[in-house]
């Protein structure tokens, strides 16, 4: 018997969780806060025949990432802002290329070196735009440490099954909280993988239209001899510019994830019912929106909170339904940024119900005094 | 080319996805010759096309990798190195090479060579150094020769020129070569011994933009800028030897460096090995 109960942090939650997972190839450059996700992933993976490397910088890291998931491996990469968008281009290729992979982004204050062991969740726009081009991206964002694993083993099913990149987005509070973690409310379940090519050599379409949108990969070695190019490609993986098949291309990748939006949208409810306000908020700031609700809720306030676990695709279809059942007359959106996630719910509820705004960018966290502060004045 | 025994069993079209045919290369361009003794020497290494994996960057050079028939990989600009190490890392089955441009490897990719030639992971990587940005339309590069007029260099070069070879010993790569487009043959025996070599192996191939480069700098059609640049080559063995009358001393060719420091990967795997019984505390 192995005890299933573990005082974890949000980063070693994310590395332990990716090595359940399957992940077997990590490649980082340190980088505040998320350093700690590479120092786990160090030391584990050679333990369960995985490899670990530390690369000359985080485009090196993101292309080692994307070139072991060619080669049919698992693969995992962390980092925080700054080093994020050094990875944005090489993203951009896994996105058009369709190569699963997990980027663990561990947000901290900036722009630039910015406040860079302080707390913030300035990248929310960053984690779904920030590469360039039109492109599907999944991003999940936990707010506790138990979730940072349960999330990051999502992360790696989902981006094997749908053949896209998915970013965990933590921000420094989740990833430096310690908490007690059962591994064993993860259910044992045979592992998840992409589908890999098999059948006919001869006429082989790596990027091939199935029914699903997502076609099966060729690995390495099995015979396929396929070309994987970033260059905008026909179904065979040569590049074409014949305007038709280049729209269809881009076109399928993006739409895979609307074709696959059910398995992929996750989110939280709580004391929703018959609400005047709806706070919706992500990590930590979810976190004190939780402690506010309850605290109003014993005024006697009416308040409740919808969270995105997943993040991007925003489930906007679960937020509308929320608003229009709970009556809510507004939302309010806690975040540690200048208005990120406001700008998607206000797209979301367009006019439904308006968005009212409580940022920090001071390198504290909200707290749930603030959140209740300002939905008291907002209930006035 | 009846010269060697197996060189008979050797037909380029066996490499060749004939399907990507016509290539986009212009007429003369030296790419397509370092391309046909690439594959002529995984041909006599008796490489496994299956079991090969060819990833390149982004530039004229980096569209080669499309043409041969293995497992390709056409990547981002100067990261193909990148890409090859996490591939390599992964799969050390595979027989991986890097095809990359003076540009994509020196220029936005320098970094990834000095790191890649320092960890001495089992990658071949073919560098064809045209001295220009062929792709983009001839802009200078890190490689141009002093005085040369490229797009952005209406006045002619004055930056420095980069010995890539002198950085790939320097920062420690197992093996390093260096080969002119008219030395087909001498080029397949270089790329041959790169293959064979257990480490990193870099070969800087003197390939020619005839269209641009040569254009633009009236160096003449390709088999006049062939012959130039073969006479200005001194090959490595000759080294010691006083200039005349031998080739002037502008830059070696042949096999540059080579060294026996251990492979990475199965250094890391070594010590991986090592870690197995012993409890893990996570
Ligand atoms: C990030 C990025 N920057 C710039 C470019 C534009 N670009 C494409 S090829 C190239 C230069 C290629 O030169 P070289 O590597 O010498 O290859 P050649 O075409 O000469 O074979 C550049 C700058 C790009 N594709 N990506
Ligand atoms: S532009 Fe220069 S390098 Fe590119 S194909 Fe033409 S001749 Fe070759
Ligand atoms: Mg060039």
């Amino acid at each position: 018997m192995t005890a299933t109960l573990r005082n974890l942090e949000g980063n070693e939650a994310c590395a332990l969780g990716a090595i359940r997972a399957g992940c077997r190839f990590f490649a980082g450059y340190p980088i505040t806060p998320s350093s700690e996700v590479a120092e786990v992933m160090a030391r584990e993976l050679p333990r369960v025949g995985g490899t670990f490397i530390q690369m000359e910088d985080e485009i090196a890291s993101m292309g080692a990432v994307i070139g072991a998931s060619m080669g049919g491996v698992k693969a995992m990469t962390a980092t925080s802002g700054p080093g994020f968008s050094l990875k944005q281009e090489n993203l951009g290729y896994a996105c058009g290329a369709e190569i699963p992979c997990v980027i663990v982004n561990v947000m901290r204050g900036g722009p630039s070196t910015g406040m860079p062991t302080r707390p913030a969740q300035g990248d929310i726009m960053q984690a779904r735009w920030g590469t360039h081009g039109d492109h599907a991206i999944i991003v999940l964002a936990p707010a506790s440490v138990a979730e940072a694993y349960s999330e990051t083993i999502r992360a790696v099913e989902l981006s094997e099954t749908l053949r896209v990149p998915v970013v965990v987005l933590l921000d420094e509070v989740i990833g430096h909280l310690t908490e007690t973690v059962d591994l064993a409310a993860v259910p044992e379940a045979p592992e998840v993988w992409r589908s890999f090519a098999t059948g006919p050599r001869e006429g082989f379409q790596p990027y091939a239209v199935t029914d699903d949108l997502i076609p099966p990969m060729p690995r390495p070695g099995d015979g396929y001899r396929a070309h994987c190019t970033g260059l905008t490609h026909a179904p065979g993986g040569f590049p074409t510019q014949v305007p038709e098949v280049a729209t269809a291309a881009v076109t399928r990748t993006t739409d895979k994830l609307v074709h696959h939006r059910e398995r992929i949208e996750s989110w939280q409810v709580q004391d929703a019912e018959d609400s005047d306000l709806l706070i919706v908020a992500i990590g930590i700031s979810a976190r004190a929106a939780r402690q506010a609700v309850r605290d109003l809720r014993a005024e006697g306030l009416k308040i409740g909170l919808f969270r995105p676990v997943t993040l991007w695709p925003f489930p906007e279809e679960a937020l509308r339904e929320t608003v229009a059942r709970s009556g809510a007359k507004a939302v309010l959106v806690p975040e540690m940024n200048q208005g990120q996630l406001v700008l998607e719910v206000e797209r979301v509820l367009a006019g439904r119900a308006p968005a009212l705004r409580l940022n920090r960018i001071d390198g504290q966290p909200i707290t749930p005094d603030d959140i209740a502060d300002r939905a008291r004045e907002a209930l006035k | 080319m009846k010269d060697t025994a197996d060189a008979t069993a050797f037909d380029v079209n066996d490499w060749i996805r004939q399907d990507q045919m016509p290539h986009f290369l212009c007429p003369g361009c030296g790419h397509g010759i370092a391309l046909r003794a690439l594959v002529w020497a995984l041909h006599e290494q008796g490489i496994d096309k299956d079991k090969l994996a060819v990833v390149s960057g982004i530039g004229c050079s980096g569209r080669l990798s499309a043409y041969i028939d293995a497992n390709t990989f056409h990547t981002t600009h100067g990261r193909p190195l990148t890409f090859a190490t996490g591939l390599k890392l992964a799969r050390p089955d595979l027989t991986v090479v890097v095809i990359t441009g003076d540009g994509d490897c020196l220029a936005i990719g320098g970094n990834h060579l000095i790191h890649a030639a320092r960890r001495n992971l089992d990658i071949t990587c073919v560098m064809l150094n045209n001295e220009i940005y062929g792709m983009t339309g001839g802009q200078v590069s890190p490689t141009t020769s002093g005085g040369r007029y490229t797009s952005t260099t209406p006045m002619g070069n004055s930056e420095p020129t980069f010995d890539a070879c002198a950085l790939a010993t320097a920062a420690g790569a197992g093996f390093v070569g260096r080969e002119v487009t008219m030395q087909v043959l001498a080029l397949r025996d270089l790329l041959k011994q790169a293959l064979a070599h257990p480490g990193f192996s870099f070969v800087e191939v003197l390939s020619d933009c005839t269209e641009i480069y040569g254009r633009k700098n009236d160096l003449g059609a390709s088999p006049e800028m062939m012959l130039a640049k073969k006479s200005e080559m001194r090959p490595f063995a000759y080294r010691n030897t006083v200039d005349v009358p031998f080739r002037p001393n502008h830059l070696r060719t042949g096999v540059i460096a080579r060294n026996d420091r251990p492979e990475y990967g199965a250094a890391y795997r070594t010590m991986a090995a090592g870690l197995h019984g012993e409890k893990g505390d996570a």
